[in-house]
């Protein structure tokens, strides 16, 4: 797959798993793709942690870039319909299980369905944000990144960077397969059917449970 | 009615060196821009800052935005934020120069623990941060189980002074919020000896109807008729 259809092929099959009227938390980067997908018929309700529920591109009047950004500081404010609320609402919102879904990117995720991307101790520490109270918050937990970083697995046995939250992740999805995470580790659902199992496996430290019931990803 | 609004020089005149500082604003949108910008030519120091981030070194002016200008100028000790990853000074005089400290705390515990602060109680239950290094932070007080399901207790967060922004204040200090610049502001209102808001707009009593009040002017000690930033 060319390096450049990736992200779009990711962010597609994320789209997916949308349902119409689903509130949805994107992180910055690939998930911010996800709304090009959805079909016609279903519309979601983007929140924004830093107050807005119901957030899209900027709509008369509120084109101000002193008042309107996201959680990732791009220009967004509150489509028709929906709202501005303060942090501690917003997050309220949040850890109470209003989110249907939040789709980010990890640097690490592992079997555990834990994921660490907050932190790389002594050279960068940019801060968990709001990223520790979506994952444990959200009702799924949906990983959308590419398979490998520069060749070397990101899906780990066990997070070597310190850990965002624990036992957290629903879904990993990347443009080798679909991977769902339960009791018994990382089962592998849907593949690329550019792509082997082998080929997935040796791409992925974690050991990869295959599903009977595997099927191609599209 | 006691007059409240008072000047820019006089609001800065109230915080002194070494004051724990919180100030509303996400990446700077919510952000008393005038009283950072004077604060930050007073040559005032060794602060302890509380909000959610400590502006950008790159706003939207193209240059050190919002609190990044207290940083970039080693005027703060300490600060307590959840996210930093836009003003590199912090990481710099944090982990190379080795003098700035630095508590990252999760977004939504950092709103509830001053909203705790603020609100008389004694801390905040919350399963953010469980089985991660915040369960280490100095603001962290232990695990609980509550039916089955574990908790970290943190505590809640005060202030000397918080400076605050809103878009229209009357002159009770009765406050509204354009776009998404509430954010922090509503609860640290709260959390504070000393409660000084800037107004983009001062306007009179009944022009923001009580229904429509987003946060009381009874938290509010001082106004500053800041203007359009």
């Amino acid at each position: 797959m060319d390096k450049s259809e990736i992200k779009g092929f990711i962010a597609k099959r994320v789209a997916a798993e949308l349902k119409d009227g689903d509130v949805v938390n994107l992180g910055i980067g690939l998930p911010t793709l996800v709304p090009n997908y959805l079909p016609e018929d279903v519309h979601v309700i983007l929140q924004a942690e830093n107050g807005i529920i119901g957030a899209g591109i900027p709509i008369e009047g509120y084109e101000e870039p002193l008042y309107n950004i996201d959680a990732g500081g791009g220009n967004a404010c509150a489509v028709r319909g929906g709202c501005f609320v303060d942090s501690a609402t917003s997050f309220g919102f949040i850890r109470g299980g209003h989110v249907n879904a939040t789709i980010l990117g990890g640097l690490e995720v592992d079997e555990e369905g834990s994921l660490a991307n907050w932190i790389i101790p002594g050279k960068k520490m940019p801060g968990m944000g709001g990223a520790m109270d979506l994952l444990v918050g959200a009702k799924a937990v949906i990983v959308a990144m590419e398979h490998t970083a520069k060749g070397n697995p990101k899906i780990l046995k066990k997070c070597k960077l310190p850990y965002t939250a624990v036992h957290c992740i629903t879904k990993i999805i990347t443009e080798m397969g679909v991977m769902n995470v339960t009791d018994k580790g990382l089962e592998l659902v849907e593949i690329n059917p550019e792509f082997t199992v082998e080929q997935v496996q040796a791409a992925t430290e974690a050991t990869l449970i295959i599903s009977p019931d595997l099927k191609p990803m599209c | 009615m006691t007059n409240k609004i008072i000047s820019l020089e006089e609001a800065v005149a109230m915080i002194p060196d070494g004051a724990t500082i919180m100030y509303g604003g996400f990446l700077g949108r919510g952000s008393a821009h005038h009283i950072i910008d004077a604060l930050s030519k007073s040559g005032k120091k060794d602060f302890t800052i509380i909000g959610n981030d400590c502006g950008m070194a790159q706003g939207p002016n193209g240059d050190l935005w919002g609190m990044a200008k207290l940083i970039h100028n080693h005027q703060v000790k300490h600060v307590i934020n959840s996210h930093v990853g836009m003003t590199p000074d912090v990481g710099q005089q944090n982990m190379v120069e080795k003098t700035l400290t630095v508590d990252l705390i999760p977004q939504g515990s950092l709103a509830e623990m001053i909203r705790a602060g603020g609100a008389g109680l004694g801390g905040v239950l919350t399963p953010t941060g469980v089985g991660t290094i915040v369960e280490d932070s100095p603001y962290c007080m232990g695990k609980q189980t509550i039916e089955g399901k574990e908790y970290l207790l943190m505590k809640p967060l005060h202030a000397d002074v918080a400076i605050l922004n809103a878009h229209m204040v009357d002159k009770m200090g009765n406050m509204w919020f354009k776009g998404m610049t509430r954010n922090f502001n509503p609860m640290m209102a709260t959390a504070a000896d000393l409660v000084i808001v800037e107004a983009d707009n001062v306007v009179e009593l009944g022009d923001i109807e009580p229904e429509n009040v987003h946060v009381t002017g009874a938290c509010v000690n001082y106004i500053v008729d800041g203007g359009k930033y």
